[in-house]
């Protein structure tokens, strides 16, 4: 049994998915992974803050390959670069205000490729690991050792704790931000906190998914269960169980085949987002048609 | 002046500095109007499109350039004919463009288990470009196409600046908004197919969006905007060409965005707050 293969014994499949210690370590990193991005990734597709959200993965790349190249682990220079981008984009805002619309587009379009070409700056400086290339944009389940599984835990109990502690001002001022300020809610503060917290969320989805596939975990669970129900709570829950689902299927998946992980998780997240919305076009066609058909 | 002697008696620099030019022209062109039509999302769509056309071409081993401009001329037509009614929000952009990512990692890996995509470069210089790289026909070929983008941006320059700006008025004047708005569109794309040889697929929006950017904040009028765009993006691609050359450890993609970005913030920062009205 050293080469995997699929077989209909699922238990047979289960036992062979688990054989080796980095699979396990894969398997443990992915499931933290998905329950912060989902947490993280539900206030942020309520937010509309889905721009920031790639910005800071798009710019945890270059934090990596910065990191490889000065010879510390890569893991300080995901979580390090969002963690300042997240600190740069609630400070900008404001001093931007009141511009046109297309140019701030242009800045933030310039900002993004300058990020992605100083990625490519330093793996070329750092020279030649292509294959290291491919896994820091397209993700890689490969190679998670014990010591990074600690830290993904750690970054991510302390994200989502902090993120339980703000739950309900942060709600009540994404929801309503006029009357939250009103009301004493430190919004602005708060803003700052979440996109902070946003920052650890895609430093840790960058390194399962790769740089440029964040989205598929940080924002296909909470707008696929947002399409599924309107009520906080069961979406919350829906969305965590969503992004479980994906990660752990791309994972068992991607084990047993020669592609890229990165593919696997997003078709998955992909797939369910479109069955969704397909199913809730179809249920508000249909109940359409019966409110029209029951008067006449 | 021995320096120059150097850079012209090699071809592949020639070729680079060539190709590069007439790209970076159509970038500079098409670019300041994506950024007048506030349709940067569109150039950040085609970055993602050009990856996984060129990639998908390659792993059913057909040309890169096929896929290239097929993908990025068709779907920039399709945009055009959904129109700004079929715009979503940024959650299912989003959420497509992911998708789109991950198919290409796909075409990537299925290319690269094949025996002509050994090496495993393809995929990123795909990504990240190779304008280096470029053979004399590749250069050829870049070069003409760019400069027809150039011919046609300029010819219709006049009316797109009309129904860009009052889109209402212009089509009460005759203008042909929604011909024009597709004909734009087919352009970009095949500027971003372009571009994409030279800067790299994640890289041309940068070459699209920083030099028209910046000339929007340093000039208010138009056609004024218009050449300076395009005079930054060839200002940019050359002192890019330069430094890579100069410093050879430096990617040359990395060199013409470095530069690019730079002359953006300079603008910006040597220009008042909203000082355009």
């Amino acid at each position: 049994m050293t080469v995997p293969g699929l077989s209909w014994n699922l238990v047979a499949d289960f036992r062979q998915l688990l054989m080796f210690p980095f699979m396990v370590n894969a398997f443990r990193a992915g499931t933290i992974v998905a329950v912060t991005a989902a947490a993280l990734g539900w206030f942020m597709v309520l937010r509309r803050q889905a721009f920031a959200g790639h910005t800071l993965a798009i710019v945890s790349f270059p934090g990596a390959a910065g990191a490889i190249l000065v010879g510390i682990s890569a893991t300080i220079g995901y979580f390090t670069a969002a963690i300042a981008a997240a600190l740069v984009i609630a400070a900008v805002p404001r001093s931007l205000g009141g511009r046109a619309r297309s140019s701030e587009a242009a800045i933030i379009g310039t900002v993004q490729a300058f990020a992605l070409a100083c990625g490519a700056l330093f793996v070329s400086l750092y020279g030649g690991f292509l294959n290291g290339l491919t896994g820091l944009l397209f993700g890689s389940f490969l190679g998670i050792s014990a010591s990074q599984v600690l830290v993904l835990l750690a970054v991510g109990a302390a994200a989502i704790t902090v993120l339980a502690l703000i739950a309900r001002p942060l709600f009540f001022g994404t929801v309503d931000p006029d009357v939250a300020a009103a009301r004493g809610v430190p919004v602005r503060l708060l803003s700052t906190v979440f996109l902070v917290l946003l920052g650890c969320a895609a430093a840790e989805v960058s390194q399962i998914t790769g740089a440029l596939l964040v989205f598929a975990l940080l924002v296909m669970p909470a707008a696929t269960a947002q399409q599924i129900t309107a009520r906080p709570m069961a979406s919350f829950g829906l969305t965590i169980l969503l992004g479980l689902v994906i990660v752990w299927l791309g994972l068992a998946v991607a084990y047993f085949s020669v592609y890229p992980v990165g593919f696997f998780i997003t078709t998955f997240g992909f797939a369910g987002y479109v069955l969704t919305a397909a199913g809730r076009t179809a249920v508000s066609r249909g109940r359409r048609r019966r409110a029209v058909a029951v008067p006449a | 002046m021995s320096g120059l002697a150097a850079i012209v008696g090699q071809p592949f620099l020639r070729y680079a500095f060539l190709a590069g030019a007439a790209i970076a022209a159509a970038s500079g062109l098409t670019g300041y109007f994506v950024v007048l039509r506030s349709q940067v999302f569109t150039g950040d769509a085609l970055s993602h499109v050009a990856f996984t056309g060129a990639l998908a071409a390659l792993a059913a081993g057909a040309d890169l350039l096929i896929g290239l401009y097929g993908a990025c001329v068709i779907v920039a037509l399709a945009m055009a004919f959904l129109g700004r009614r079929g715009m979503a929000d940024d959650t299912v952009i989003g959420s497509v463009f992911a998708w789109i990512l991950g198919l290409g990692a796909l075409f990537l890996s299925v290319y690269t288990a094949s025996p002509a995509g050994a090496n495993g470069t393809s995929g990123v210089n795909v990504l990240f470009g190779t304008i280096f790289g470029l053979s004399a026909a590749q250069a050829a070929i870049d070069s003409a196409v760019a400069a027809g983008v150039c011919v046609v941006m300029i010819v219709i320059a006049r009316p797109l600046l009309f129904a860009s700006i009052d889109e209402a008025v212009a089509s009460a004047r005759r203008v042909p908004v929604r011909v024009l708005g597709a004909l734009f569109l087919g352009l970009v794309g095949v500027t971003a197919a372009a571009a994409t040889q030279a800067v790299g697929a994640l890289l041309l929006l940068g070459l699209l969006a920083a030099p028209a950017g910046a000339a929007q904040r340093l000039t208010a009028r138009p056609f004024r905007g218009l050449w300076l765009s395009a005079a930054i993006a060839i200002g940019s691609v050359w002192a890019g060409l330069l430094i890579a050359y100069a410093a050879p450890r430096i990617p040359p993609s990395f060199g013409i965005l470095a530069v690019a970005t730079t002359v953006y913030l300079v603008a910006i920062a040597f220009t008042p707050n909203g000082r355009r009205a």
